[in-house]
């Protein structure tokens, strides 16, 4: 589980995001597996404007609810329809099938490297 | 206070188990997934360490005279080698624990407690005990406790190495024909062992009691038995959401110091017709005020809840009247346990409500963090195994 994949970007809030355009979001393995098999997903809107660091929906799993804070600011282009359909993908592939949502980047808060985010939780 | 751990510690670690604090205590939350483990106990089963439960075992000529008197059941109705499900209240009929009693021997009862309750049991128990010729231990530190729990519990215990039954300390029953809510003694590797057919999933299965030092080989025997036939082990998780579908309910959640059996749906173990020898009734310990509340209107009713949308709804979510589109209406009750049920495909929960909206088929809603989800009031148990 130490692996985490290189050309990503990471938050403390246990987001990932990749250096594409549109950015993809989602959460790290780490994060998955603190939640247990995630149930519910609430995503926000398409079209809809975030902010880095700002809660923009809600993971649920059998035995809690978290917030999903976005890594980054911008525009909303897409959400992953089928993980909010079938939410346990997001626990079986956190970093490919269970990316969360897209978003046209106009601003970043605070990434750490793969590195980092090893060192900050301590894999 | 550092959190106790049980025989079974370092099974779980090797197991690869999220560890969390409970009632005291360092358990197991869950190996692998909650989701499997919870399946695995309703297709197949699942192996629980339930070493933290509270122990107390009672013996001397007046044991069953005692329970009659220190527990609203009629404990000494239970005939040997039986099992009752009970509770301890105080004065004024509130519940300060629920409780299951074994007859496990002639004359001697062991009271099984919640583990965060166990040491105020223990002290009421010891306080109610005076004026009887009763000797109360506490032998918890002494044993763990092993549940398998599913349908393929018998074949399991059947399996498993080194349990052997001992019509010497059977108390009168062969294994075959041990039935739900009973007990008998066995052997694992010579030690007595005592084993309930009684659990807290909804399915068949068994609760061993062993002796502290057998219990890591009595954990491996019966994994090493039960794995080839779909045996996980399995966590508090998989143990809370198991309970909830089954109906059962959970102390701190649906019962508590503020709740009486009644409000609870449990009047039934309330004995009020318990009488000495000479058809006098028996007093016992919150009988005045139990009699009373039983004859009056309940402020509020413990109710099923099943959930039309995808979300659940958590303890202490507002329950509320339907209001205009997701905007939550007028409170009318709060959520006490709740969860998606696994089994089901839909969120499941219990709730005390008012009796004006308790009615089977009331369209309710949960307040969701601000949204209000529909939820439509169902009878108990939500989930039944089937029956062979």
């Amino acid at each position: 589980m130490a692996d985490f994949p290189e050309n990503l970007k990471y938050t403390t809030e246990h987001e990932w995001l990749d250096g594409s355009t549109p950015a993809v979001i989602g959460v790290t393995d780490v994060a998955a597996e603190a939640l247990g098999d995630v149930v519910y997903l609430e995503l926000p809107e398409v079209g809809a404007t975030i902010e880095a660091g700002a809660v923009v929906g809600e993971i649920e799993s059998t035995k809690s609810v978290s917030e999903l804070y976005s890594p980054v600011s911008g525009t909303v282009t897409e959400v992953n329809t089928e993980a909010v359909a079938n939410p346990e993908i997001v626990n079986q592939d956190p970093f490919g099938k269970g990316w969360l949502f897209k978003v046209e980047v106009s601003g970043t808060g605070e990434l750490l490297t793969a590195a980092e985010y090893a060192e900050h939780t301590g894999h | 206070m550092a959190d106790k751990t049980t025989p079974l510690h370092d099974e779980h670690v090797a197991l690869g188990a999220s560890m969390t604090p409970f009632g005291g205590w360092l358990m197991p939350l869950r190996y692998t997934s909650d989701l499997a483990e919870h399946r695995a106990v309703r297709e197949a089963a699942g192996l629980f360490d339930l070493s933290h439960m509270g122990n107390i075992n009672v013996t001397g000529p007046d044991a069953a005279a005692f329970l009659d008197y220190a527990l609203v059941g009629y404990i000494s109705k239970v005939r040997e080698m039986g099992a009752r499900y009970s509770m301890i209240c105080a004065q004024d009929g509130s519940v300060l624990d629920d409780l299951i009693v074994y007859h496990n021997a002639p004359g001697e009862y062991s009271v099984i407690a919640n583990a965060a309750n166990a040491g105020l049991v223990m002290s009421e128990l010891l306080q109610r005990a005076a004026g009887f010729d009763v000797v109360l231990r506490d032998v918890q530190p002494d044993q763990a406790l092993i549940a398998v729990q599913g349908p393929r519990a018998v074949e399991i215990m059947l399996a498993t190495k080194g349990l052997a039954e001992d019509a010497e300390i059977s108390g009168g029953t062969a294994f075959a024909d041990l039935k739900y809510y009973a007990c008998m003694g066995m052997r694992f590797e010579g030690e007595p062992v005592l084993v309930g057919r009684t659990g807290y999933t909804g399915e068949d299965g068994f609760e061993i009691w062993v002796p502290a030092g057998q219990a890591v080989a009595l954990w491996r025997a019966l994994l090493e038995a039960g794995e080839p036939l779909g045996l996980v082990p399995a966590g508090l998780s998989a143990r809370d959401s198991l309970r909830l579908e089954a109906g059962m309910p959970l102390y701190g959640h649906e019962l508590d110091t503020t709740t009486t059996p009644f409000e609870a749906g449990m009047g039934r173990v309330v004995r009020l017709d318990k009488v000495s020898d000479d058809g006098t009734p028996l007093p016992f310990v919150g009988r005045d005020a139990l009699a009373a509340r039983k004859e009056s209107a309940p402020a509020r009713v413990l109710v099923g809840l099943r959930g039309e949308g995808r979300r659940p709804a958590r303890a202490d979510y507002a329950v509320v009247q339907r209001g205009v589109g997701s905007e939550p209406g007028a409170v009318v009750g709060h959520v006490t346990s709740g969860a998606p049920s696994p089994t089901l495909g839909y969120p499941i929960a219990m709730a005390y409500v008012t009796p004006e909206v308790s009615a089977e088929g009331t369209e309710l809603a949960v307040d969701v963090r601000g949204r209000a989800e529909p939820f439509v009031v169902v009878p108990m148990p939500f989930y039944r195994r089937p029956q062979n």
